[in-house]
């Protein structure tokens, strides 16, 4: 009886079960969300207005994929996101790696420069990029698809890498060298243990990473807009001239369709890393 | 029997980080099917010794022999030891099986025989059945002999274990301790383990080596270097030890007096003392050796057969009682301000009744009983 009557008051670190904290908790999560609810809401609107609601379509929808622009600069985002991504993810951790193991007179250097990316204002980020692909190295304009993305691929690459090494430079910080020592004194050689050992302790760094350069290249707008072309256009670019016409429920349906891929692709993504644990233990190497 | 064959040499072996010298010019062989420990307090370059056997340092100067080669300068991936490392270092990522096929595996053993192998040396840590767990869902001990099985299913010349015991609660320590002993003697391997801790070292080892500042300090059986230590260090590293400092006032081939501001009678030895050259010396003396009798009113002192009366007999008054169940310490004050540590056994249930605080005793011990180092 004692214990029911204890258990009914709230101890110090219950705080959902106290209604102001459970209040604060629901403003919280209707802040972070409404706007995203509201948002797919309208992609069903029938009326042209995001304001009233008129009925449930899925014309926007359709009128989305059969934009033609729209519909290639979603392709362009995609295609650069997943080549940044990868060169990105090969790049930072043979970076994260190199300052890991090695010892050299440039480290300091290296290691300040590989943070500039991240603290420098994107919008010199692009300038830079503008003037770079202009004045030393014009990328033509006329290749084909895609490697008239180049320009975007190698911006996006340039700015992502960066992160892609600082988290998995800090996952390697929590490598047991005893690993690698009993894999060398079990006869493997330097290669065996890159791959048996030391690679599938990166694992999840490699996934933290790719996640990161991928979201990062998805959306980026800054230095895309400076360094893309009339016919290098990615979505957010196009999304954001066709807001400066008119905001249509077209650009919501076509956020919605971004928004929904992201999600999936990041519960695939953390799917096959093993489980929620991984991205934790990610999380702490940040 | 054949004569025991040498299987590891250090040649004059020394290991140099800067200026600090961690390991200095130790010489030492260690033969086949030896249980060895290398014994010494943390920074004494035992694990230094270790390393450098293992492959994972250089010497700085000598040579390492297994089998007669000179292996010094050979990757440790192509030694024929292994190891059981301190934190075990279990793959994680890999289950129980594929973690003890490893080293097989790299070696390019095929798979039945592979497969055949694990079994066996899963067996032989008694993990049988445990071939598809991951490390993540065993326990400490039994990650340790994942750990063992690994190293064992390559049959290495010699395995190497650093502080095997260290990282397990005090009972699966002293169970650990009899179940390595096992092993090693169903095996026939030689092992090499590194300790800080004696007993685990006197427990398990046949023989030791006890090893200070990076110098070898002796090398004997357990026993002998608990009984016959060479110096004060190893005298006071290993066990508890009473300490007395003096000199020599009487050497004869047949027995010896020491007279120490300690201890306020002299004390006899049935020994002469070589190699002593009127400098200081000193009398290790354990406290089990030393027995206590009442002293005072109706008490006669006690007369011990093989002692000259009157040489190792000591008055005192206990000033400190450490009851440990099993045995009792006495802190015995003497004349001159030293205090003497003197242990009891409890044999019978009445017997720690039998002194008490502040009671005057007799000090007594056999004159073969001390052990006296000249360094």
């Amino acid at each position: 009886m004692a214990g029911a009557a204890l258990r009914e008051r709230p101890g110090p670190l219950d705080y959902l079960s106290r209604w102001p904290i459970r209040a604060w908790l629901w403003a919280v999560v209707i802040y972070l969300y409404a706007p995203l609810v509201t948002l797919m809401a309208f992609s069903f609107n029938v009326s042209k207005r995001n304001i009233v609601w008129r009925g449930f379509t899925l014309d926007w929808y359709k009128a989305a994929f059969e934009d033609s622009d729209l519909i290639t600069a979603f392709g362009n985002s995609l295609t650069i996101a997943l080549v940044s991504t990868l060169v990105s993810v090969a790049l930072g951790a043979l970076t994260a790696l190199l300052l890991w193991r090695f010892r050299f007179p440039a480290k300091p250097a290296l290691e300040g420069a590989l943070s500039l990316p991240i603290v420098v204002p994107e919008i010199c980020m692009g300038v830079a990029m503008l003037v770079f692909f202009t004045e030393i190295l014009p990328w033509p304009t006329d290749l084909i698809w895609p490697l008239n993305l180049g320009a975007i691929i190698i911006s996006h690459i340039s700015f992502s890498f960066s992160f892609v090494a600082i988290v998995i430079r800090g996952r390697l910080a929590s490598f047991n060298r005893e690993f690698e020592e009993a894999a060398k004194d079990l006869g493997a050689g330097e290669w065996r243990i890159f791959w048996d050992v030391i690679v599938p302790h990166m694992r999840p760094g490699l996934l933290a990473g790719a996640l990161l350069a991928f979201t990062l290249s998805l959306d980026d707008f800054v230095i895309t807009f400076f360094t893309s072309g009339p016919d290098t256009t990615t979505f957010p670019v196009k999304v954001y001239s066709m807001v400066r016409f008119s905001v249509t429920p077209e650009v919501n349906a076509a956020s919605t369709i971004l928004i929904v891929l992201t999600v999936a692709l990041t519960a695939v993504a953390l799917r096959v890393s093993g489980n929620a644990v991984v991205a934790i233990e990610a999380g702490e190497g940040l | 029997m054949t004569a025991p064959k040498t299987i590891i040499r250090f040649e004059n072996v020394s290991k140099r980080y800067g200026k600090v010298l961690a390991v200095d010019d130790v010489s030492l062989s260690i033969e086949e099917g030896e249980f060895f420990a290398l014994l010494g307090p943390s920074g004494c370059g035992k694990t230094t010794l270790l390393r450098m056997l293992a492959g994972f340092e250089t010497p700085s100067e000598g040579r390492i022999l297994i089998d007669g080669e000179d292996v010094s300068r050979t990757p440790p991936n192509k030694r024929p030891v292994n190891m059981v490392f301190q934190s075990y270092a279990v793959f994680p990522h890999m289950t129980v099986a594929d973690n003890v096929a490893y080293g097989l595996k790299v070696d390019g053993v095929a798979a039945a025989e592979r497969a055949r192998r694990v079994e066996e040396a899963l067996a032989l840590v008694k993990l049988e059945g445990y071939g598809a767990r991951k490390p993540d869902q065993l326990s400490g001990g039994q990650r340790q002999r994942v750990a063992l099985a690994r190293a064992l299913v390559k049959r290495p010349r010699v395995l190497l274990l650093d502080e095997p015991l260290s990282a397990l609660d005090a009972k699966l320590r002293e169970a650990m301790r009899s179940e390595l002993a096992q092993l090693q003697e169903k095996v026939g391997i030689t092992f090499l383990f590194v300790t800080h801790d004696q007993d685990e070292a006197l427990a398990m080892a046949t023989r030791c080596a006890v090893m200070n500042r990076g110098l070898l300090q002796q090398v004997a059986t357990p026993s002998d270097l608990y009984e016959f230590p060479n110096s004060r260090f190893v005298a006071d590293f290993i066990g508890s030890v009473n300490m007395f400092e003096g000199r020599l006032d009487v050497d004869e081939p047949d027995h010896a007096v020491v007279v120490s501001p300690d201890l306020p009678t002299r004390i006899f030895l049935d020994h002469g003392v070589t190699g002593a050259h009127g400098g200081a010396v000193w009398v290790a003396l354990r406290p089990e050796k030393i027995e206590l009798h009442k002293r005072g009113d109706g008490w006669p002192p006690p007369v011990l057969e093989d002692t000259p009366s009157g040489c190792n007999l000591a008055p005192g008054v206990i000033r400190q009682i450490a009851y440990l169940g099993s045995e009792s310490i006495y802190e015995v004050a003497v004349e001159g301000g030293g205090t003497v540590k003197a242990l009891r056994s409890n044999l019978t249930r009445r017997d720690q009744e039998d002194f008490t605080w502040d009671e005057p005793v007799w000090l007594a011990w056999h004159a073969w009983s001390p052990a006296v180092l000249l360094s």
